[in-house]
């Protein structure tokens, strides 16, 4: 099953994943990351489908697609 | 079985990058250590960081580097490749750093066709001195040293690097793109590695400019800074292929990695 996995100690929550995401499926996390920022997290994981355009914008190179 | 289709390039470091929320320099850092990682250049690639936000890029590039003086990129990087010929060198620039006070060296390199690659990063601001007007910042856009909005009267014209250089015969390949969306960040990687792919042919001088948000700088908050990009600088700097070889549609410039990547 096609997921994201966020690098929490890069991932500064500037938020430019979620439009990129055509499926809607990322949000940000409810809970502070170990630098302090609420990271991107899956919030409809049943949706994504690995495309990358996530990683494609990601400024912190922070997201790791699986497919 | 799950497998990776995305991960961070072995031409970065894990060094966690320091640059603020959103900023596009991030993306771009990306973009040119896929580029010379791709090209199979990892071990021959030696940039030149500039004076600005970007002056620890040494710390993220996987290759090694020069931190220059404030401007001069353009003269150090004309130095390491007339005394390493056979290595791909880059220069890593900001709008303050080239546009301002490196416009001489920019200039001169540009029109010797020095065999050089610069990576300009145009967000019409300067970032780590605290947001003051810079050569590319646009009319009626505020800054710290103009609060009230730039003005023709007062500061002139913003100025248009690769229009400005498209006059010389010197440069070979000149391209501005943007990094606001995933299309767009896909055209800067292809545009990023033609350069490269030319440097390598010893073709000449290449320049991309990359129009890059500045969200801090800015007073905004990242995804309105995407706006400010599409809405008001790409009407002022239009997006295209300001100069490229005559040859250009022959060449083969295929996506797929050179040499794939190798897992350490």
């Amino acid at each position: 099953m096609p997921k994201i996995q966020v690098n929490t100690a890069r991932c500064k929550g500037c938020e430019l994943c979620i439009p990129a995401c055509p499926k809607d499926v990322i949000g940000l996390s409810k809970t502070f990351s170990s630098t302090g920022y609420y990271p991107a997290t899956m919030v409809k994981p049943e949706a994504c489908n690995g495309c990358k355009l996530c990683a494609y914008v990601c400024p912190d190179v922070a997201i790791t697609v699986y497919k | 079985m799950e497998k990776i289709v995305f991960e961070q390039t072995s031409g970065l470091t894990d060094v966690p990058m320091r640059y603020c929320p959103g900023c596009g320099h991030g993306i771009v850092h990306r973009l040119v250590a896929e580029c010379f990682t791709e090209l199979g250049m990892k071990e021959k690639t030696i940039g030149v960081a500039p004076v600005g936000c970007s002056v620890f890029a040494d710390e993220y590039f996987n290759v090694d580097m020069i931190q220059g003086a404030h401007g001069r990129g353009p003269a150090i990087a004309t130095g390491i490749k007339r005394n390493r010929p056979e290595c791909l060198v880059f220069s890593y620039q900001g709008d303050g750093d080239l546009a301002s006070i490196g416009m001489a060296e920019t200039i001169h390199a540009a029109a010797r066709s020095e065999n050089i690659t610069i990576i300009f990063i145009n967000n019409a601001i300067y970032g780590m001195t605290g947001g003051q007007m810079a050569p590319t910042t646009l009319i009626g856009m505020k800054s710290s040293t103009s609060p009230y909005g730039r003005t023709i009267a007062a500061n002139g014209y913003p100025i248009r690097v690769c229009e400005l250089l498209a006059a010389l015969d010197g440069p070979v390949f000149l391209e501005r793109t943007s990094v606001d969306k995933p299309a767009a960040v896909v055209k800067t990687k292809k545009a990023i590695r033609r350069a490269f792919q030319y440097q390598i042919e010893k073709r000449g001088f290449t320049l991309v400019e990359i129009l890059s948000q500045c969200p801090t700088d800015w007073a905004m908050q990242p995804l309105q800074s995407l706006e400010r990009i599409r809405n008001e600088m790409i009407p002022y700097f239009p997006l295209g292929v300001y100069k490229e070889p005559a040859d250009s549609k022959s060449s083969v410039m295929s996506d797929e990695p050179v040499v794939a990547e190798k897992k350490e």
